[in-house]
C-alpha cells in the first residue's frame, strides 16, 4: 500500500483505543480516534479509509451512529467492536449496514482479518473481478461456472444466485434477512435458506458436517470465506 | 448439701420453683397487701406511712388513688406525696372520680399505691373491678401497695356473712391475696376499735350507719380479726412452705392430698366450692371443681346453666381447676368416682341433697351412691347454706340477656293428642273391651313424651287417666267409678302411663343429646379436615371464622398481629373494620392475653367479645364475637366447642405460620449454600486465569533475557486463559439469563448438522488436541431448535469433554432417530463419570471430583446445558460408555409433530 489506510476508531475506552493504536499503527494503518459518537461523526470529515465503531458510547447510541453514516450516503467501510455479544444486536448492526461485527474481547489477529475483508469488499464492489476463487472453489461470474477442485459443479438457477450473493460479498457476514431481500423478498420463511445452503454445500464442500466455504454465523445469517 | 434435701428424691418441687421465679420476675410488679379486719383499723394511714417512708429512701414511689374520708391524720399524710389525678366520669348525671389507670401506667412510676381493692368501679371503666386495675398495673411492672378489709375476701365470704349477717357484695378473689408478695396485717384490737368508732374517728356512711352498728359489735369484731389474723398466718405459712419446696427442705405437709368438689345447679354449689378452698388451703392440697353433665343437663334452663357456669368460674377464681365431664350414664356417682381414680383424689367434697326423698328414691342420691363406692376415698358431705339470692349476679361469658317464657305450645299439642286418642277409643269401644282402651291412651302418651318431654307427657298422663275414667269406666260419663276393679285400673293406668313418660321422655332426651353432640363431634371433624386442607392463610382464617360463625350463631371477626398491629384478617359475615372501642378492647386483650370486651371483665363497652388463640407456643391472634340479636348466651356446651374451635384454628395458623418459616429458612439455607458456592467459584475461577494472564504480562515486562521460545509460551499462556476468562464470564452471563428465566429461545426448523458444523468450528480450539468424529444420520429431520442455544448446548459439553478426555482420544459426536426423538450422543474415552455423580453432575458449581490434573472447569457448563436444552423442550443425560471406559452424553428433542417439508424450488 502506498499511503497508509486512515481507520477511524470511535470508543470510549482508553485501554481499547491504545491497543487499537498501537496494533493497527504496527500494521501499516493511520489511525485517528474519537471518544464519543459526535467527535467521531465529525471526524468522519478526515475521509478515513474505515471505521471501528464501539456500540456502547457515552453519548450517542453506536447503532445511531450507524444509521447516521450511513444516512449520509457514505460508503466508507464499518467494523463494529462491541461486547454486546447477543445475536440480536449484531443482526440489527449488519442490517443497520455493518460490513461486520466483532465482539470485545477479541484477538488482534482476528479483528485485522476482519477489516482486511471488509476493505476488500469495498474495493471489490468498485472493481468486480470477474473470478473469484477461495481455497478449491472457483466461481467465474461471468460465465456462471462454478469449480471445486478443477471440476464444474452443476448448480440450479436459484444454488447459483445464493452462491453468487455470498461471492460478491466473500469474507462478509450476511444475514438471513438480506440473503432473502436478495433471493426471494425479506419476508420469506428463513428455512428456504437453510435448504438452499444445505443443498449447496452438498454440492460444493468436501464434509458438509465441517463446511470449508459457507460458514454458518449462528442465529446471523452466512459468510463466505475470503480468499487469502 | 444433696443429701441433706429430705425430700423423696431431693429435688425442689418445679412449681414452687416457678412460684418463686414468678415473685423474683423483675418484670411483674410487686403486690403488698395492707390486710385489716374492719373499716377503721388505719389501714390507709399504714400503707401511706410506708409510702411516705419509701419517698424518703428516694424510691419513686406515687399515690394512685387514696381515700381520706377527711380525716386529718391521713390528710397531713397526703401532704409532700405525689398524687395521680383522678380522672372525672360522668355516671347518669352524677360526677363522680376514679382512679386514671392509664395515667399511673403513663407515669410509670416505681411503686404506686391504691387504697381500696375491693373497689368496684363505675359502669363503663376499663374493669369493673379496682383488683382488675391493679392486676394490669402488676403486669406493667408497677409493684402497687393497697388496702383491703378481710370480709371483701371471697373465700371468707360466707363464714364473714354468718359472722355478721351481712353479706358483703364487693369482694376480692384469692388468688389475688395469694399473689401477693407481703400482706402486712394491721390490727387493732376490738376495743381500740370501738373506741375510735365513739371519737368519730371512723368513716360510716349515712345510709349504712345502721347496719354497722350491727356490725360493730365486740363480738364481730373480735371473730373478723380472728379471721384476719388467721387468713395472714395462712399466707406466711404457704410462702414459708413455698420457699422450703423450692429448696426441697422436708416438710411437714402431708404429702399428695387432692380434692374434688361437685357441682351442679344449685344456688348452694357457690358455697360448696368457697368451702372446698377453704378446706384446699388448710391441706396445701390442689383442687378440682367437677361438674358433671348428665341427661338432666339438657333439661336445665339458662339460668341454671349460668349457675353452673359461674360456679365453675368461681372455683377457677380462687385456684381450682374447673373441669366439665359429660355422664357416662345413669349414675353421675359412677363419673364422679371414676374421674377421682384416674387423677388420685383423696377427698371428694359434695353438697348434702336439697331433694326430697321421693326425688331420691325415684333418681337416686348421687351421696348415698358416692358414699357406696368411693373405697378409701374420704367423702366430705357438707350441708351448705342457701345464698342470699342475687348476691352473685357475676358476669358470666354472655353476649346479652335472655329471657325464658313458657311456652304453652307442647300442652296444647298433648291436649289434642290425648283427644285424638280419646276419639280412636269412641270408635273402638263397641269393638273393644273397655279394659284395653287404655292402651290407646297409652300410645298417645307415649307420643307425647317422645315428641315433646318429660312434663308435657305427666300432663297427657293426667290427662288421659282422666279421660279414661270417665268415658270408658261404668258409669260411663262420669268421674264416679262403680267396680272396684275399675279404680285399680284408672290406679295402674295412671302410674304406668306416668313411667312409660318418663322413661320415653327420657330416651328422648337423650337421643336429642346424642344426636347434638354427634352433630357437634362431626362438624369438629369436618372443621379439622378442611383446615388441614388449606394452604394459605388467608383460607385458614376465612375457614375458622366461617366455621365459628356457623356453630355459634355469631359474628366473628379475626385478627392477627401485622407489622406490629392487630388488623383485621377475617369475618364472618364480611367485616374489615372495627369501631375505635372494639379496637382498644382487641388490643388490651391482645396485651393482656386476655379476653376483653362485651361480656368479659374489661373493656366491657365494646360491641365484640375477644378472646386470644392460643397455642402451647403462644397467641397467635385474637378472635372477636359478636351476636346482633340478644340472647346468645353460651352454654357450657358452646363454650367447650368455642374453645375446640379456637383451638383448632388456633393450631391451623400456627401450622401455616411454621410452614412458612420452615419455607423462608429453607430458601434462606439454599440461597446461603448457592451464595457460598458462587463465592467459591468466582474467586477461584476469576483469580486463577487473571493470576496466570499477570504473571505472564508482568514477566514479559520485567523479565529480561527471554527466549524467543520462552516469550511465545508466556503470551500465549495469556490469551489461554484470558480466554478461558471470557468463557467463564460467558457462562456466568447465561446462567444469570437462565435464572432470570430471560432465556425464551426461539423455534425454527433447523438442519441438526449445520449446528453441529458451526460448533465444531467454534470448538477448535478448545479440541485441538483431540480427534473428532461425526456420525449424522442422514434421514434426520430437522429440528425445532434456538439454533444458538442449542450451539452453546453442544459447546459445553464438547468443552467439558475436552477437560476430562485425555488429549489424543476421539470425541464422537453421533446422531440418528429413535422413534418420536432425535438422539444426540457425545462420547469421549476419558475415565467415565465417578459413581453416583451421574445424577449430580448437571448441578450448579458441581465438579467432578477427579484430583489435580483435570483443569478446573467453571461447573457451570453442564447446567447452562441442560437449563437451554430444558428450554428447548428436549432433555440431557450423563452416563458412562458400555463398550468402553468414558462419558457420554445423550441430548433427545421431540421430532417436530408437522414438520413442514420445503423442497428445493427451481
Amino acid at each position: 500500500m502506498s499511503t497508509a489506510l486512515k481507520v477511524l476508531v470511535i470508543d470510549d475506552e482508553p485501554p481499547i483505543r491504545k491497543l487499537l493504536r498501537m496494533g493497527l499503527t504496527s500494521q501499516g494503518y493511520e489511525v485517528i480516534e474519537a471518544a464519543n459518537g459526535k467527535a467521531g461523526l465529525e471526524l468522519l470529515a478526515a475521509q478515513p479509509g474505515i471505521v471501528i465503531l464501539d456500540l456502547g458510547l457515552p453519548d450517542i447510541d453506536g447503532l445511531d451512529v450507524l444509521q447516521t453514516v450511513r444516512s449520509r450516503s457514505e460508503s466508507v467501510p464499518i467494523v463494529v467492536l462491541s461486547s454486546r455479544g447477543d445475536e440480536v444486536s449484531k443482526v440489527r448492526a449488519l442490517d443497520l449496514g455493518a460490513d461486520d461485527y466483532v465482539t470485545k474481547p477479541f484477538g488482534m489477529d482476528e479483528l485485522l482479518a476482519r477489516m482486511r475483508a471488509a476493505v476488500r469488499h469495498q474495493l471489490q464492489i468498485q472493481g468486480e473481478r470477474p473470478i473469484f476463487k477461495v481455497g478449491e472453489l472457483s466461481v467465474d461470474l461471468v460465465r456462471r461456472i462454478v469449480r471445486v477442485k478443477e471440476v464444474e459443479v452443476k448448480l440450479s438457477p436459484k444454488e447459483y444466485d445464493l452462491l453468487r450473493v455470498l461471492v460478491q460479498h466473500a469474507g462478509k457476514v450476511l444475514t438471513h434477512r438480506f440473503l432473502l431481500g436478495e433471493l426471494w423478498d425479506a419476508l420469506t420463511d428463513a428455512q428456504y435458506l437453510r435448504v438452499y445452503v444445505r443443498q449447496l454445500r452438498q454440492k460444493i464442500e468436501t464434509d458438509t458436517e465441517r463446511p470449508q466455504y459457507i460458514l454458518t454465523e449462528t442465529g446471523i445469517g452466512y459468510r463466505l470465506r475470503a480468499p487469502e | 448439701m444433696a443429701d441433706e434435701r429430705a425430700d423423696r428424691d431431693g429435688r425442689p418441687s418445679p412449681d414452687a420453683l416457678l412460684e418463686l421465679a414468678r415473685q423474683e420476675d423483675s418484670r411483674v410488679g410487686r403486690l403488698k397487701i395492707f390486710l385489716g379486719a374492719a373499716p377503721g383499723v388505719g389501714k390507709t394511714y399504714e400503707m401511706l406511712q410506708n409510702v411516705k417512708a419509701r419517698q424518703r429512701e428516694g424510691v419513686d414511689i406515687v399515690v394512685g388513688y387514696v381515700e381520706t374520708h377527711d380525716r386529718k391524720e391521713t390528710a397531713a399524710l397526703v401532704e409532700g406525696l405525689e398524687l395521680i389525678p383522678r380522672r372525672a366520669v360522668d355516671y347518669k348525671g352524677q360526677a363522680l372520680e376514679e382512679m386514671d389507670l392509664d395515667a399511673i401506667l403513663a407515669r410509670h412510676p416505681k411503686i404506686v399505691a391504691v387504697d381500696e381493692l375491693a373497689h368496684t368501679n363505675v359502669a363503663g371503666s376499663r374493669h369493673p373491678k379496682r383488683y382488675l386495675d391493679v392486676e394490669e398495673l402488676l403486669a406493667n411492672g408497677i409493684d402497687v401497695y393497697t388496702t383491703l378489709n378481710v370480709q371483701h375476701v371471697e373465700s371468707l365470704n360466707d363464714v364473714v356473712a354468718q359472722i355478721t349477717r351481712i353479706r358483703v357484695r364487693e369482694t376480692v378473689p384469692d388468688s389475688v391475696l395469694d399473689r401477693a408478695d407481703e400482706i402486712e396485717l394491721v390490727d387493732l384490737t376490738p376495743g381500740d376499735l370501738l373506741q375510735r368508732l365513739k371519737e368519730g374517728k371512723v368513716y360510716v356512711p349515712q345510709q349504712a350507719e345502721r347496719a354497722l352498728e350491727h356490725f360493730f359489735s365486740h363480738d364481730n369484731l373480735t371473730a373478723l380479726r380472728e379471721l384476719a389474723l388467721r387468713r395472714t398466718a395462712e399466707r406466711v405459712d404457704e410462702q414459708l412452705l413455698s420457699r422450703m419446696k423450692a429448696q426441697a427442705i422436708s416438710g411437714p405437709w402431708a404429702a399428695g392430698d387432692r380434692l374434688l368438689v361437685c357441682i351442679n345447679e344449685d344456688h348452694r354449689a357457690l358455697g360448696l366450692v368457697r368451702y372446698a378452698r377453704l378446706l384446699a388451703d388448710r391441706l396445701h392440697a390442689p383442687w378440682t371443681a367437677l361438674y358433671v353433665e348428665s341427661r338432666r343437663t339438657a333439661q336445665l334452663d339458662d339460668a341454671q346453666r349460668d349457675r353452673i357456669a359461674d360456679t365453675l368460674r368461681l372455683a377457677q377464681s380462687l385456684g381450682a381447676e374447673a373441669i366439665t365431664v359429660p355422664g357416662g350414664g345413669r349414675h353421675i356417682a359412677d363419673d364422679v368416682i371414676g374421674y377421682a381414680k384416674s387423677n388420685n383424689i383423696t377427698q371428694i367434697i359434695i353438697g348434702k341433697s336439697a331433694r326430697s326423698r321421693w326425688f331420691e328414691l325415684i333418681n337416686g342420691s348421687v351421696v348415698n351412691e358416692l358414699l357406696d363406692q368411693a373405697g378409701n376415698i374420704a367423702v366430705n358431705v357438707v350441708p351448705g347454706e342457701r345464698e342470699a339470692a342475687g348476691v352473685n349476679n357475676r358476669t358470666s361469658m354472655a353476649i346479652g340477656t335472655t329471657t325464658r317464657t313458657f311456652d304453652f305450645r307442647p300442652y296444647g299439642w298433648s291436649t289434642a293428642i290425648i283427644a285424638f286418642s280419646l276419639g280412636v277409643g269412641l270408635v273402638l269401644q263397641p269393638v273393644v273391651s273397655d279394659a284395653n282402651l287404655d292402651l290407646v291412651f297409652l300410645t298417645g302418651v307415649v307420643a307425647v313424651a317422645v315428641r315433646f318431654g318429660l312434663w308435657p307427657s305427666i300432663y297427657a298422663s293426667i290427662l288421659a287417666a282422666v279421660g279414661y275414667n270417665f268415658f270408658f269406666t261404668q258409669p260411663y260419663l262420669n268421674f264416679a267409678i262403680d267396680d272396684p276393679r275399675n279404680v285399680l285400673a284408672v290406679v295402674f293406668f295412671t302410674i304406668v302411663a306416668i313411667v312409660v313418660s318418663n322413661v320415653a321422655a327420657r330416651a328422648q332426651v337423650q337421643a336429642v343429646a346424642a344426636l347434638a353432640r354427634a352433630r357437634t363431634t362431626e362438624s369438629l371433624y369436618a372443621f379439622s379436615r378442611k383446615l388441614a386442607g388449606v394452604g394459605t392463610l388467608d383460607d385458614v382464617l376465612w375457614v375458622t371464622a366461617y366455621q365459628i360463625a356457623l356453630m355459634l350463631k355469631a359474628s366473628v371477626v379475626l385478627l392477627l398481629p401485622q407489622n406490629g398491629n392487630l388488623e383485621v384478617m377475617a369475618g364472618y359475615p364480611p367485616e374489615d373494620t372495627l369501631e375505635p372501642a372494639d379496637v382498644a378492647a382487641a388490643k388490651w386483650a391482645w396485651e393482656n392475653h386476655r379476653p376483653a370486651g362485651r361480656g368479659s371483665d374489661t373493656l366491657t363497652g365494646a360491641k365484640w367479645l375477644f378472646l386470644p388463640m392460643t397455642t402451647g407456643r403462644g397467641q397467635v391472634g385474637m378472635i372477636g364475637l359478636a351476636s346482633k340479636q340478644p340472647g346468645l348466651n353460651l352454654t357450657p356446651d358452646q363454650r367447650r366447642l368455642l374453645e375446640a374451635l379456637i383451638d383448632q384454628g388456633a393450631l391451623a395458623v400456627e401450622r401455616v405460620n411454621l410452614v412458612e418459616d420452615i419455607e423462608k429458612a429453607r430458601l434462606s439455607m439454599e440461597t446461603e449454600k448457592l451464595r457460598s458456592a458462587i463465592l467459591t467459584s468466582l474467586s477461584h475461577d476469576l483469580k486463577t486465569p487473571l493470576a496466570s494472564v499477570l504473571g505472564a504480562a508482568s514477566a514479559l515486562r520485567d523479565l529480561n533475557g527471554l527466549t524467543e521460545f520462552q516469550r511465545k509460551d508466556l503470551l500465549s499462556t495469556i490469551v489461554d486463559e484470558a480466554e478461558r476468562l471470557n468463557r467463564f464470564i460467558a457462562n456466568l452471563l447465561d446462567m444469570m439469563k437462565l435464572e432470570s428465566g430471560a432465556v425464551r429461545p426461539t423455534s425454527e426448523l433447523h438442519d441438526l448438522s449445520e449446528v453441529v458444523g458451526s460448533v465444531l468450528r467454534r470448538a477448535e480450539k478448545i479440541l485441538a488436541r483431540h480427534k473428532i468424529e461425526t456420525a449424522l444420520a442422514s434421514d434426520l429431520p430437522m429440528l425445532a431448535i434456538d439454533p444458538v442455544l442449542f450451539e452453546q448446548v453442544l459447546f459445553n459439553v464438547l468443552d467439558n469433554a475436552s477437560k476430562y478426555a485425555p488429549a489424543g482420544t476421539i470425541v464422537r459426536i453421533s446422531a440418528q432417530r429413535a422413534h418420536d426423538k432425535i438422539r444426540l450422543q457425545i462420547e469421549d474415552e476419558g475415565d467415565g463419570i465417578p459413581a453416583g455423580e451421574a445424577d449430580h453432575i448437571f448441578d450448579r458449581f458441581h465438579r467432578a471430583t477427579k484430583g489435580d490434573q483435570v483443569r478446573a472447569g467453571t461447573g457451570l457448563g453442564l447446567t447452562i446445558a441442560r437449563g437451554f436444552i430444558e428450554a428447548m423442550g428436549g432433555t440431557i443425560s450423563a452416563g458412562n460408555r458400555i463398550d468402553r471406559s468414558g462419558a457420554v452424553f445423550t441430548v433427545e428433542l421431540p421430532v417436530p409433530v408437522n414438520p413442514k417439508q420445503i423442497g428445493p424450488t427451481p
